[in-house]
């Protein structure tokens, strides 16, 4: 991993197109503002790791068991009275 | 034609059932064709693999469980999928269903946004940080219930329905 040490408004350019600038520095936070071009995805990794968690988690339902599902619903809209 | 299915074994789908996922869904990469299908319990959809019958993802419309639902999403994303008008926006959240039903799920983290005449898809990352993976339905529901019968304008709420 490349380490390098930045200080508050100073930028760091990844390839020819994408530019991460120190924007603000306070306590454990670091506060960075990219740009990158419209192809180029950027995201908070843990986001993009719980929303791939919990995709597999949805491709794993036992769909012979999923018959009641409906009816759950059905219960609860009645409760609600909708 | 005829497709395999993961909820109903081979079923007659339409051409116009197909959606395409040109990123695939988020941890599915290299799956990016899709068919949208009308579930059989009661207000969901199933997302179809095409190229993988064992694979399925079950889709609500969040407002069905949250009226306060707020879709907040990058105007990129919108571009990628081509959308100028809202009109041609679909979109769904996905369900997670664990073996005890009553924790049933939506993903209001990663929606599934759908061009509704170019069939484009995209599963994209909300805006909105109040939202998580991991919405239990029902107890949602409940919440909903009980603001909905505090709330002072529950009556005209009612009689305007």
């Amino acid at each position: 991993m490349l380490v390098l040490t930045r200080k508050q408004n100073e930028i760091i350019m990844i390839g020819d197109s994408v530019e991460v600038t120190v924007i603000e520095v306070k306590g454990d936070q670091v506060k960075l503002g990219i740009t990158a071009p419209r192809d180029i995805k950027v995201h908070r990794k843990e986001v993009f790791l719980a929303i791939q968690r919990e995709n597999i988690d949805a491709s794993r339902a036992d769909v012979g068991k999923m018959g009641k599902i409906g009816d759950i619903f059905k219960k609860n809209d009645k409760n609600i009275g909708i | 034609m005829k497709i395999k299915t993961k909820p109903y074994g081979e079923i007659e789908v339409d051409e116009k059932q197909k959606i395409h996922f040109p990123e695939g869904i988020i941890g599915f990469g290299g799956l990016c064709n899709y068919y949208l299908l009308d579930s059989r319990e009661g207000p969901f959809y199933w997302l179809q693999s095409e190229e993988e019958p064992e694979l399925a993802f079950l889709l609500v419309d969040p407002r069905v469980f949250r009226h306060d639902y707020k879709l907040m999403v990058r105007e990129s994303d919108l571009r990628d999928l081509n959308i100028k008008d809202k009109q041609d926006l679909l979109d769904f959240t996905i369900v997670t269903v664990p073996e005890d039903h009553s924790k049933i799920s939506a993903n209001l983290m990663g929606p599934i946004l759908i061009n509704r005449k170019t069939k484009l898809a995209k599963q994209v990352i909300s805006e909105n940080e109040e939202y998580t993976v991991k919405h239990y339905i029902l107890e949602e529901m409940k919440i909903q219930r009980t603001r909905l019968l505090e709330s002072e304008n529950a009556c005209s709420y009612t009689k305007a329905k």
